[in-house]
């Protein structure tokens, strides 16, 4: 199979990127080093081609009608310039998918999904979707670059033409970035999954480059370094920021993944969606599995899969874990039985057989001083 | 990149110093470039018995973990501790600081069997062409 490159794959490779495949793409995991990339997101601020991710437009008098249907939390809470975190879930209440939806116009939104979930989505999407709305792939069209990090918001504000220091978190705004080829229309999006401060600055696939070489040459005086998809993954699991195909997937719900926040299930002006019978369901009978923070008490890392046991039985399993590079310490994430799921909790994971100590903690594991 | 023309070398990327009888263990400069920075390590305990091809530990990256793999049989007679709180030096130093075990080998011939350095560049070779 050919992987799919983003439009910034040339910047990669000349950035000395170390490229792998994720979900059918050819993406840098690393240029100088994760510690490195990581640190410098915590401390300065780094840019990451998120490009790959998909956009899926939603325009016409049924818009939100079809979005309320089709995705968790409450679509009519949104104002124009406003963003929210939701799932798309299946009758069975299982996660499809983990978006953000975004609104232009009462008439016009759009969603930001999973690059690996991308095709999945829309066929999805399309089969569920009713009314006047029609459904458009942006996907190809669109560029994503976040800038994340405590210095993130100066540097994007020095490549933008209008204030956007005002923007609030989960806040968006059209606006230009002028750069050497020419001015190039962006949006600029207060939201990020690094838990740091920052923007994703959405723009034509075709200008992606050009913008790219602007905010690094603000930003390179200031610290800003280009970051790949393992410092991405290590920043969103210190912030407790769950990732599809580990914390999510079609066999967990958004509340045992403690996404009851994003999940309008009383909410007056939502009404029904796909899923919520499920989930009504699954709160009533209370929830058998949670997702929590394990910090590990003994020699060695807990990884994906590994098995999490209390009493020297199976109490769960590992959906990530690595060791934090901000804390030093080994850090997990996992689903255990909700008897176990208390903070302060005793527990260990298997690790190679041996059964090394961990202890349930509060999450996030880090958080910024001037919190993304 | 560098691979010392005193060593010998596996597929799986480790390297064997034979010195006076004794044995020891590593992994190359190409394995801790590929792997990135490591974070964590796990080895045997001196006295415990290692065989050849089997799997003796394991180092971590803050992404994955990596087995590794013996080039000779035989008793593990040090382990370099030390990695334990510095694991970085298999990154700074692999073919000196970040050495991983020395072995009493049950069998010297088992070391005709890997490559030697100019052998093991043009197995890298190959490798990163893929």
């Amino acid at each position: 199979m050919t992987l799919k490159r983003t439009p910034l794959h040339e910047r990669h490779l000349s950035l000395g990127g170390r490229m792998v495949e994720f979900g059918g793409w050819d993406m840098p995991v690393q240029y100088a080093g994760i510690i490195a990339e990581h640190t410098a997101c915590r401390t300065a601020a780094a840019i990451f081609d998120v490009s790959h991710m998909g956009e899926v437009g939603f325009t016409g008098p049924g818009a939100l009608a079809a979005i309320q249907r089709l995705s968790t939390n409450d679509a009519a809470k949104l104002v124009d310039g406003r963003v929210q975190y939701a799932a798309l879930c299946l009758e069975s209440g299982g996660v499809v998918d983990d978006i953000t939806v975004y609104r232009r116009g009462p008439e016009n939104y759009f969603y930001v999904v999973n690059a690996s979930n991308a095709e999945k989505d829309l066929a999805w999407i399309r089969k569920n979707v009713a009314g006047e709305v029609t459904v458009e792939d942006l996907s190809a069209a669109t560029a994503l670059i976040a800038v994340q990090g405590p210095k993130a918001p100066g540097i994007v504000q020095r490549a933008a033409d209008r204030d956007i220091l005002d923007l609030p978190r989960y806040w968006f705004r059209d606006g230009v970035v002028a750069c050497k080829a020419g001015k190039v229309q962006v949006t600029f999006s207060r939201t990020g999954y690094t838990g740091e401060d920052g923007f994703e600055v959405a723009c034509p696939a075709e200008a992606a480059p050009a913008v790219w070489d602007r905010l690094l040459e603000i930003g390179g005086p200031e610290g800003l370094v280009p970051a790949g998809l393992g410092a991405r993954d290590t920043l969103r699991l210190e912030a407790k920021m769950c990732l599809y195909g580990h914390e999510l997937d079609e066999k967990t719900t958004p509340l045992e993944a403690a996404l009851g926040w994003a999940v309008a299930l009383d909410s007056p002006g939502k009404g029904d969606f796909l899923g919520r019978d499920a989930l009504l369901r699954q709160k009533a009978a209370g929830l058998e599995r949670r997702l929590v923070g394990l910090e590990m008490a003994g020699a060695g890392i807990a990884r994906q899969d590994y098995p999490i046991l209390a009493g020297g039985k199976r109490a769960g399993m590992v959906t990530s874990g690595t060791k934090s590079p901000t804390l030093g310490k080994a850090i997990a994430l996992g689903y255990v039985a909700t008897e176990f799921s208390k903070v302060g909790t005793r527990v260990a994971v298997e690790i190679r057989g041996r059964e090394v100590p961990a202890m349930v903690v509060r999450t996030p594991f880090y958080r910024a001083p001037t919190p993304g | 990149m560098e691979f010392p023309e005193d060593l010998k070398y596996t597929k799986q990327h480790e390297w064997a110093r034979p010195a006076d009888g004794r044995v020891t263990v590593g992994i190359t400069d190409y394995a801790q470039d590929s792997l990135g920075e490591l974070v964590y390590v796990e080895l045997p305990e001196v006295g415990s018995e290692v065989s050849k091809e089997d799997t003796f530990g394991v180092v971590e990256s803050v992404k994955a973990v990596s087995d590794l793999f013996a080039p000779v049989s035989g008793s593990v007679v040090e382990v370099n501790t030390a990695l334990v709180e510095s694991p970085e030096m298999l990154n700074s130093d692999p073919y000196g600081d970040g050495w991983l075990i020395v072995v009493d080998p049950s069998d010297v011939a088992e070391l005709d069997d890997m490559m030697d350095a100019k052998e093991y560049a043009d197995f890298v070779e190959a490798e990163k062409k893929g």
